[in-house]
């Protein structure tokens, strides 16, 4: 029993420690270090002799002077086995050593005699692997999308591992991406264009949306089930399938590649999930003020707009931030309807310039990047309302 | 009394619930009907245009007072395979001016030059000339005569609205030799994403339900690839996965973990040797599964963690006392708690994975095996230019969609609504 906990105990805490040390690794090559060797053997044991060592000690000593010393013998240890290379590295080497001890101190032999431990220890790594694992895995496209942004194309064909940024350069030199794309790709316009779009959705979806939902929500009518019931079901459908109906139709009436008719396209895709949000929120505003404003001789719309609208306003936000991601986020009906540089999005720009086998992949990152930056802005800022919004309507993608 | 007042409720209910209605209606229902109509019809791109006459006007002058003047308006069927009946031609004169020696086919009536064209067949072209002089042989004011646009009209068969039908779409659908292989790619790549969404899902929810620092900033941050603009994301993708450039491969080569760069999005088999058994693996499409569950299990992921917080402590405090380890407690514990969202989950990702269009469309193209139904409609109708195809593998995908919606609210309706 003991045996086998001390060995699952090793296993799992080493392949932590080398998960780290590559993950740093391959971020070091990332900044034009050149490594070519994972070492993930001479790693792994190194990464067991340390597990083993400071199980061993256990806390018998000064927990500080512990931790300190046995990192600074491995990261000895690590710099002997792996390749030369910068100071700041071996630093990053042993904070990563210091955490990871800092991590086990939990463990002593005695610890390895109680119940279920080897679950315990697995369950222990995999939270902490996973969050690194979810961590990298998710922002290291962000990160690469960022620093290519700032690369030039030699610079890139040279060595396409370098991302390092030369802070020393102008800034000028540095954002010439950005510089370019406003300038020649005419980027400003699509961001005025996306911005009024998006915009532009936002609040015709919602003048439709919030009489649609307090009708839904409050009102007694022929077909009401029905009615909530088919929100859903609308909601499921594809865009897809509308777009050659909407092709064609849109080609005849001269709505193809005009903003209005993106306009008629985005609100009634979001009225569905802006109608199921807003009903649920209008449900829970009590029903007793609504009759006071009945008494107090308010009509229907005199209810909506002086009583429903400003009990309501942090759901109606968390509505049009939402309707707002998807009007900006949106690359299909675009890509259909739009085929006028004069009308295009930023998505739908950032395709048209992929089309071009010619244009620098720097400056597609850097349109990337104006696309992606409002959108977590966004996202971040307001996150309370739209993780709680998320859940309660869910987003369609 | 309480009669009229809720026939007023209703009234005004129909009112506010009147402009949303019909907008959903004819954006969204009103297409997937008009599907059906198209699907019966020999439709190419190039026939939705409505042929209209055209007409463009020059003016020249003849005479060194320019008290007469040539008109020469460049006629034209704006369509090249449509013809157009009754056509019918207006163009007004400024004053004291006259048309001399009209065109049979015209009258000139109160300042008014009106022509009666017929029919004009495809690719109709005509140089059609009016010779026109001042009354009082006076100087003609040239802008004046050249602001003023003639009018045309005429009859034009909307190919749309004709009633020729033709099964000939969907024919062509079903006994196309590779619409298993269509069906089967589009499963694959439904299925399989909608598992890894929900097993990266649970896995993601699992360790941001523990306690550590930078909790909220983990959460947000899972969320990263869902709220971002699939352009960007599919193409930071597409960038790193480059076979010849890309830093995937290029850091692969470097660790020798690969001997040579491999196109993960281009390559539409991978041959593998598995314990002696040679496996083809569909790489391309295994790449798009992958980017498809990178960007929605934060979706999964929202979804349980929300039910996981929901779970009471002390159930996990009993299974603790009774001698419960870790693994025992998910399973006993916690994923009988989460069964029921998953289930939704299921449907939901399945039903939009099953619809997913701009991720394999911005990643492949559909190229290297990755041709699913939504890539299909695209195809068909954009690049062949079939509008009918298109629209017939549009019909195909709303029939499996009522099917999956079907099972769903028979399963899974009544569970929903527990929640």
């Amino acid at each position: 029993m003991k045996f086998k906990s001390l060995s699952i105990y090793l296993l799992t805490s080493s392949i932590f420690l080398l998960c780290l040390l590559s993950i740093l690794k391959i971020m070091s090559t990332l900044q034009g270090i050149k490594f070519t060797n994972l070492n993930i053997s001479q790693n792994f044991i190194l990464g067991i002799c340390l597990s083993f060592g400071l199980l061993f000690i256990g806390n018998k000593f000064n927990h500080l002077i512990k931790i300190f010393s046995f990192t600074s013998i491995f990261t000895i240890f690590y710099l002997y086995i792996n390749e030369s290379a910068p100071i700041w590295y071996y630093i990053s080497v042993f904070i990563i050593i210091l955490f990871f001890s800092h991590k086990v101190k939990n463990y002593n032999l005695n610890y390895l005699k109680e119940d279920f431990v080897s679950e315990k220890i697995i369950f222990d790594f995999i939270t902490l692997f996973g969050i690194i694992f979810f961590a990298f895995v998710i922002l290291f496209p962000f990160y690469i999308m960022l620093v290519t942004s700032f690369k030039t194309q030699i610079a890139l064909l040279v060595n396409p591992l370098d991302f390092s940024l030369d802070f020393k350069k102008d800034i000028s030199d540095l954002f010439k991406s950005y510089f370019v794309i406003f300038d020649t790709y005419n980027f400003g316009r699509y961001i005025l264009i996306s911005s009024f779009v998006s915009i532009g959705t936002v609040i015709i979806t919602l003048m439709f949306a919030i009489p649609a939902a307090y009708a839904v929500a409050r009102l007694n009518f022929f077909g009401k089930t029905f009615l909530s019931s088919s929100i859903l079901i609308i909601y499921m459908f594809p865009a897809i399938v509308l777009v050659i109906p909407l092709y064609t139709v849109f080609s005849q009436l001269g709505l193809r590649n005009s903003v209005l008719g993106l306009l008629i396209v985005y609100t009634a895709t979001t009225l569905p999930v802006a109608i199921y949000m807003l009903q649920g929120y209008f449900k829970s505003i009590p029903k007793e003020i609504e009759d006071a404003g009945i008494m107090d001789g308010h009509s229907w719309f005199g209810i909506i707009l002086k009583i429903i609208i400003p009990l309501s306003l942090p759901a109606i936000a968390s509505v049009a931030l939402y309707v707002f991601m998807i009007a900006w986020n949106e690359f299909l009906f675009s890509l259909m309807f739009l085929d006028n540089p004069k009308f295009f999005t930023l998505s739908r720009a950032i395709q048209y310039l992929t089309g071009d086998a010619e244009t620098p992949r720097q400056y597609l990152m850097a349109g990337s990047v104006v696309v992606t930056l409002p959108v977590l802005i966004i996202f971040i800022y307001f996150e309370k309302y739209l993780v709680s919004g998320l859940t309660a309507g869910s987003v369609k993608g | 009394m309480s009669d009229t007042l809720s026939k007023i409720e209703k009234r005004t209910a129909y009112t506010l619930l009147l402009p949303a209605v019909f907008l959903v209606f004819s954006i969204i229902l009103f297409p997937i009907f008009a599907n059906i109509w198209i699907s019966f019809k020999e439709v190419s791109l190039k026939d939705i245009r409505i042929p209209e006459p055209r007409a463009k006007k020059i003016v020249k002058s003849i005479s060194d007072n320019n008290s007469e003047l040539k008109i020469v308006y460049k006629l034209r069927n704006s369509s090249l395979i449509q013809k157009i009946s009754d056509v019918e031609f207006k163009d007004k004169l400024p004053s004291n001016v006259i048309p001399v020696d009209l065109d049979s086919r015209c009258e000139f009536k109160s300042k008014i030059i009106k022509c009666q064209f017929g029919e004009w067949e495809a690719k109709y072209r005509e140089n059609f000339e009016v010779l026109i002089k001042n009354e009082n042989n006076n100087e003609i004011d040239k802008k004046i005569v050249k602001s003023q646009k003639p009018s045309l009209s005429g009859k034009a068969d909307n190919i749309l609205l004709t009633t020729n039908f033709t099964l000939k779409n969907f024919k062509k659908v079903f006994y196309e030799d590779d619409f298993v292989d269509l069906l089967l790619t589009t499963f694959y790549f439904t299925f399989f994403g909608t598992i890894g969404a929900i097993f990266f899902g649970i896995l993601a929810a699992q360790l941001v339900n523990q306690n550590f620092y930078g909790r909220s900033f983990m959460r947000s941050i899972l969320l990263f690839p869902y709220v971002g603009p699939v352009v960007a994301l599919a193409y930071t993708w597409t960038l790193l996965l480059d076979p010849n450039s890309g830093t995937f491969n290029a850091l692969m080569v470097n660790f020798n973990i690969f001997d040579e760069p491999i196109n993960l999005l281009g390559q539409k088999y991978m041959l593998m040797n598995i314990f002696g058994f040679e496996l083809k693996l569909r790489l391309a499409l295994t790449t798009v599964i992958f980017f498809e569950i990178w960007r929605y299990f934060p979706l999964a992921f929202l979804f349980i963690l929300a039910r996981l917080q929901a779970v009471p402590k002390d159930l996990y405090e009993a299974a603790e006392v009774d001698g419960a380890g870790p693994l025992k407690k998910f399973i006993h514990i916690t994923l009988p708690q989460i069964t029921a969202i998953i289930s939704i989950l299921f449907m939901i990702r399945f039903i939009w994975n099953f619809n997913k269009f701009e991720d394999i469309f911005l990643l492949t193209g559909g190229a290297s095996g990755t041709r699913t139904l939504p890539i299909n409609v695209y195809q068909q109708g954009f690049a062949i230019s079939d509008i009918g195809m298109g629209s017939a593998v549009s019909i195909v995908i709303v029939l499996l969609l009522i099917i999956f919606m079907f099972i769903y609210f028979k399963l899974i309706g009544r569970k929903a609504n527990e929640i």
